[in-house]
């Protein structure tokens, strides 16, 4: 296929490079002493920023026409939005324990 | 190498010996052919499942009195391991995708197989890791750490994960094949990339998750 602009070599593996860095700052936070719900917000945080690489570079989806990204990305995002209800019967579900306890 | 992905049509394409019928709706709308669309469709819906089951751990987690973390710095080590190969293997298949798109054939044939080891390194490597829990208990409804669940929930994350690699190595070496015998065209391996990708992109949740939330710190 030919496209008019592609991540050339410098973009590739500066992103190759991001993404193994980001790997590193993930191990080294996980060894610090941190509140698990603060460690899951900083994990999923750069978690989601090297998807997005992956996404916009490896995938090729920042070359595209934007009318692809609409159509496949924000709907993801609403759905995973969604599955979240589930949180709030977990949640009572540890609740409900503690007051057995 | 088709024209058909260009955005005007001034001619009927021809895929096959065949005319196939010219787009009437105005603009090509997201001009890019057909089974790449597909792939991308399937992928959104792949992430939907494992989204899913990843949710599905995440209630599982919170709900539960307390949950293992087994996995000692040998088991991190070999996971970072894990997630760089993987790493290395996409930028391997961005590498393969650029070089089938410039005709370069035994290029492109190299880099499909070089990425396509390193899933079978990361498959080695998890097997391992695998093992590792079984041999010390590890089942799915049954550890020696109480939490019952945790089995259940490790082994189909990261299963699910495998078993997505394993037809990964599967898929890039078909096409590595077909692409070397001129079978398949440069648009399919761009298509079997974008799968590839897919499944490097789900590990860099599955391992924050699975791995490091784990870890055994203290």
């Amino acid at each position: 296929m030919e496209h008019a602009e592609t991540a050339g070599n410098k973009i590739v593996f500066s992103v190759w490079f991001g993404l193994l860095g980001l790997t590193v700052l993930e191990v080294i936070l996980a060894y610090r002493q941190l509140p698990l719900e603060t460690m899951l917000s900083v994990l999923m945080v750069l978690s989601v920023v090297k998807a997005a690489l992956i996404i916009a570079y490896f995938m090729h989806l920042r070359y595209e026409q934007a009318s692809l990204f609409v159509t496949l990305i924000p709907a993801l995002v609403f759905i995973l939005i969604m599955m979240t209800v589930i949180f709030a019967d977990s949640s009572r579900l540890a609740h409900m324990r503690s007051l057995v306890q | 190498m088709s024209s058909s992905s260009s955005g005007q049509l001034s001619a009927a394409p021809v895929r096959g010996g065949h005319e196939i019928p010219v787009w009437g709706g105005g603009a090509l709308p997201y001009a890019i052919p057909s089974k790449k669309l597909g792939m991308w469709l399937f992928i959104v819906s792949d992430a939907i499942t494992f989204s899913a089951i990843i949710f599905a751990y995440g209630y599982l987690r919170l709900a539960a009195a307390a949950w293992p973390r087994p996995f000692e710095t040998p088991s991190i080590v070999n996971a970072t391991v894990m997630t760089f190969v993987l790493l290395s293997s996409s930028v391997a298949m961005v590498l393969g995708v650029r070089a089938s798109s410039l005709g370069k054939v035994s290029g492109a044939v190299g880099w499909l197989v070089a990425t396509a080891l390193g899933g079978i390194v990361f498959d080695i490597l998890h097997i391992h890791e695998w093992l590792g829990l079984i041999g010390e208990g590890v089942r799915p409804f049954h550890n020696p750490w109480g939490t019952p669940m945790f089995g259940a929930a490790f082994f189909t994350m990261t299963g699910l994960h495998m078993l997505h690699v394993t037809i990964g190595v599967i898929y890039l070496l078909v096409i590595a094949v077909g692409f070397g015998r001129r079978k398949f065209s440069a648009a399919d391996v761009e298509v079997s990339g974008l799968y590839w990708h897919f499944v490097d992109l789900v590990w860099m949740f599955i391992f924050p998750l699975v791995y490091l939330l784990s870890a055994k710190t203290a």
